[in-house]
C-alpha cells in the first residue's frame, strides 16, 4: 500500500494551483456577480491541457486519467468554484466516447478538444426526468440514415456555449425493461432545430453556462450514435460511476478553499484581545473541518484511483460523492460562521463558496440517489 | 546558443508568518511551501524564449536537498532539456562563494554560451552567487538584466539601475547575466510539459564527482559566517495623519516626493 503521490502528480497538482490563482484570483467575483462565461481562461486551460485529463495522448489528450482530473478539478474549485465547474464540463461525457465510441469517433471529436474551439456536453435532465433518468422522453426516431430528435431538456451545461452535445434519447420506448429504451446520440450543436437558452440566476456558479435545449426535428446520421442502441441507460452509470469521482473531487477543493479561508481570517481577526484561533473552541473547530476534509479527499483519491487501475467501484464512487460534497455543504457553513457579519457580504470570496456549495449535494447525482446507490450495493434487492 | 540556468528551491515568505528557530540562524520552514526562486522562474523563461529564438539547448542546475528536485521538474516542463543537481548533503550551508565554487565545479569544461542566474534568491537575498560564479569562471557577467537580445557573439543587454534609470550594455559570450524579475511573462507549466519532463534527465552529482574537498564547500569552504538571524524589531513610528482628503494626499506626496518614492 502506497498513499504518496508520484512526482508527477504532485507537479500535474500544482501546475492546476498556479494557474488558478493567476487566472481565477482577480475575476472571479465578478465573473460570478455578471454571470461572465470564462471563455479567455478557457482556452488557456486548453493549451496547457488542463482539462480532460483522463482523455488519451492518441486522440489529443493530455493522458492521465481520472485520479489526475479529480486532483486539477480540486485546485481549481479551491480558487473559484464557477471557473472550476466550466473548466469541468469542458470535456463532459466523453467518457462516453472513451467506453463505447468506435476508434473513428474518437478520432473525430476528441482531439479538437484541445486543438480547436469544441466544447462538450453531456444532455441528460429534462423537466419532467431528474433523478428518474429513465422517464426521459426526448424521441430520437430513425429516418433514412438519420436520427430525428425532438424534445427538450433543462440544466444542460454548455448548452448555449458548447460545440458537442451528447444527447440521452429514447429510441426503443416499446422496450419492456426501462433500462433498455434509451440511446446516446452525439450532435453537433450547429445542426438545424438545435435552440438553447442560457438560464441565467443560478445561486452559485455562476459563470458557467447552464442552459435549456429545444430539439425540433434535428437530423442526425446515424453514425452518431455512440456505443449501442437501446444502451443508453447502462452506458450513462457507466459514465457517472467515472464523473461522480471527480465531481466529488470538486466537493473537496470547494471545502479546502472554505477551509483555507477560515484558517487565514481566525488567525487575523481578533476579538476580546486575542487571535479568533487562539480560543479553544476555535481549535476544535479547525480541527473537526480540517479532518473532515482530509477524510473526503482520501475516500475520493481512493475512488478515482481504482477507476484509473480498471476497477470502478460504484458504491465507493457514490460514498466519495456523498460524503465529500455534504462535507463542502458543511465547510461554508462553518467558515460563514467564523467569518461572522464579514463573512455575509460578498467582497469576501466565502460569500461566493457558500452559494457554490449547495449544487453539490444535487447535481451527478442529488445525494438522495447516493444514499440508494449505496444501500443497494450493501443490502442488494431485498422484496 | 546552449544556455545554462542556477536555479534554487526557496520557501514562499511574501504572506507566510515568519519564526526564527532554535538555532538563531535559519527560519522554521515545516509549515512553508516550496517554490522555484521567483528571479529564477524568469531566467528559465528567458532561457526558454532564447532557445526559441537561437535554437540550442537548456541546462538547469541546482545545489541543495533531495526536495530541489521538484524545482528542477518544474524548470524541465518548462522547456529545458536536461538538469544537473549537486545532491549531496555536503555541499549544503555554504555561503555564496562556497556555493559558486560547487557550481563552477560542475559547470568546468561545459559548453556553453550563456549562463543565466535569478539576481537574487528570495530567501537569503544575498545576490552574489551569480557574480562570484561569472568571476570563478572567468567570464563577464551582468546584474539586473531587464532585457536581452543575442547577436551572433555577442549579447545586448539592458540593466536595471537605481531611480528608474536603464543602461543598454554589449556583452561578449559567454556571458553570465544575472535576471531580474519582469524582463518576461513566465509560462505556466503545462501538462504536457510534465509528461516531456518526465522523460528527461536528472544527473545527480555528489561532491566526490566534482573533485572537491569537504573543506571548499559548505560551511567550511564559505569566506562569510551568518551569526544571527532575527526579526525586524516592530516599532512605533506611524504618523497617522488627520484632516481632509485633499490636505492629506497633499501630505502624503510632499513625503513621498521627500523620501524619493516619486
Amino acid at each position: 500500500m502506497n498513499f504518496d503521490l508520484t512526482n508527477e502528480q504532485r507537479d500535474i497538482k500544482k501546475a492546476a494551483r498556479d494557474f488558478a490563482v493567476g487566472e481565477f484570483t482577480d475575476v472571479a467575483r465578478e465573473y460570478d456577480l455578471n454571470e461572465t462565461f470564462p471563455e479567455e481562461i478557457i482556452k488557456k486551460a486548453k493549451e496547457l491541457g488542463l482539462v480532460g485529463l483522463f482523455i488519451p495522448e492518441e486522440y489529443g489528450g493530455p493522458g492521465f486519467g481520472y485520479l489526475e482530473q479529480a486532483m486539477v478539478l480540486e485546485e481549481f474549485w479551491r480558487v473559484d468554484p464557477g471557473i472550476g465547474q466550466q473548466l469541468c464540463t469542458i470535456s463532459f461525457g466523453v467518457e462516453e466516447l472513451l467506453l463505447y465510441g468506435t476508434e473513428e469517433q474518437k478520432k473525430k471529436f476528441l482531439p479538437p478538444i484541445f486543438e480547436g474551439n469544441t466544447i462538450f456536453g453531456f444532455a441528460i435532465t429534462e423537466p419532467d426526468a431528474g433523478s428518474d433518468t429513465a422517464a426521459a422522453s426526448t424521441t430520437a426516431v430513425k429516418d433514412g440514415n438519420d436520427y430525428v430528435i425532438n424534445g427538450s431538456k433543462v440544466m444542460i451545461s454548455n448548452g448555449t456555449k458548447g460545440t458537442h452535445m451528447l444527447v440521452y434519447c429514447l429510441t426503443n420506448p416499446e422496450e419492456k425493461s426501462k433500462t433498455g429504451r434509451h440511446s446516446i446520440i452525439l450532435l453537433e450543436t450547429n445542426r438545424k432545430g438545435y435552440e438553447a437558452d442560457r438560464m441565467e440566476g443560478k445561486m452559485g456558479i455562476r459563470c458557467s453556462d447552464t442552459a435549456s435545449i429545444y430539439f425540433t426535428d434535428v437530423r442526425v446520421p446515424q453514425e452518431n450514435l455512440i456505443g449501442k442502441e437501446g444502451n443508453g441507460f447502462i452506458q450513462l452509470m457507466n459514465f457517472f460511476d467515472r464523473s461522480r469521482a471527480y465531481v466529488a473531487g470538486h466537493a473537496v477543493g470547494l471545502a479546502q478553499g472554505a477551509l483555507d479561508m477560515a484558517i487565514k481570517h481566525v488567525k487575523e481577526r481578533k476579538q476580546f484581545g486575542q487571535p479568533l484561533g487562539a480560543f479553544q473552541v476555535t481549535q476544535f473547530k479547525i480541527a473537526e473541518m480540517a479532518t473532515k476534509v482530509e477524510t473526503a479527499r482520501n475516500m475520493v483519491y481512493k475512488a478515482a484511483w481504482l477507476l484509473d487501475q480498471g476497477r470502478p467501484d460504484t458504491k465507493l464512487t457514490a460514498m466519495a460523492k456523498l460524503y465529500a460534497c455534504h462535507v463542502a455543504v458543511e465547510m461554508v457553513d462553518e467558515s460563514l460562521q467564523l467569518h461572522g457579519g464579514y463573512g455575509y457580504f460578498n467582497d469576501q470570496d466565502i460569500e461566493r463558496f457558500y452559494r457554490a456549495a449547495k449544487v453539490l449535494e444535487i447535481y451527478e447525482g442529488t445525494k438522495e440517489v447516493e444514499k440508494i446507490i449505496i444501500g443497494r450495493e450493501i443490502l442488494g434487492n431485498l422484496k | 546558443m546552449n544556455i545554462i540556468v542556477c536555479v534554487k528551491r526557496v520557501p514562499e515568505t511574501s504572506e507566510a508568518e515568519i519564526t526564527i528557530d532554535k538555532s538563531g540562524k535559519d527560519i522554521h520552514t515545516e509549515d512553508l511551501v516550496f517554490d522555484i526562486n521567483e528571479w529564477d522562474n524568469y531566467a528559465v523563461e528567458e532561457a526558454v524564449r532564447i532557445r526559441e529564438k537561437e535554437g540550442g539547448t537548456i541546462t538547469v542546475v541546482t545545489l541543495g536537498s533531495q526536495e530541489s528536485q521538484d524545482t528542477l521538474r518544474r524548470a524541465l516542463a518548462m522547456g529545458a532539456d536536461g538538469a544537473i543537481h549537486l545532491n549531496d548533503p555536503s555541499f549544503l550551508g555554504g555561503d555564496p562563494y562556497a556555493t559558486a565554487q560547487a557550481l563552477q565545479a560542475a559547470l568546468k569544461g561545459k559548453l556553453f554560451d550563456l549562463l543565466l542566474t535569478g539576481v537574487q534568491a528570495g530567501d537569503d537575498g544575498y545576490a552574489q552567487t551569480g557574480p562570484i560564479l561569472a568571476e570563478l569562471l572567468n567570464i563577464p557577467h551582468a546584474t539586473m538584466v531587464t532585457k536581452v537580445d543575442i547577436d551572433g557573439k555577442k549579447a545586448r543587454i539592458h540593466r536595471e539601475l537605481e531611480g528608474g534609470l536603464e543602461e543598454v550594455c554589449e556583452i561578449e559570450l559567454p556571458a553570465l547575466l544575472t535576471i531580474q524579475t519582469g524582463i518576461n511573462e513566465p509560462r505556466y507549466v503545462s501538462i504536457m510539459g510534465i509528461r516531456k519532463a518526465k522523460q528527461k534527465e536528472i544527473r545527480e552529482v555528489l561532491i566526490k564527482d566534482l573533485g572537491l574537498s569537504p573543506e571548499q564547500v559548505s560551511a567550511a569552504g564559505s569566506l562569510t559566517e551568518l551569526k544571527e538571524l532575527f526579526l525586524p524589531p516592530t516599532c512605533k513610528v506611524a504618523e497617522i495623519f488627520k484632516g481632509s482628503p485633499d490636505d492629506v494626499s497633499i501630505k502624503v506626496i510632499d513625503i513621498l516626493k521627500e523620501k524619493g518614492g516619486l
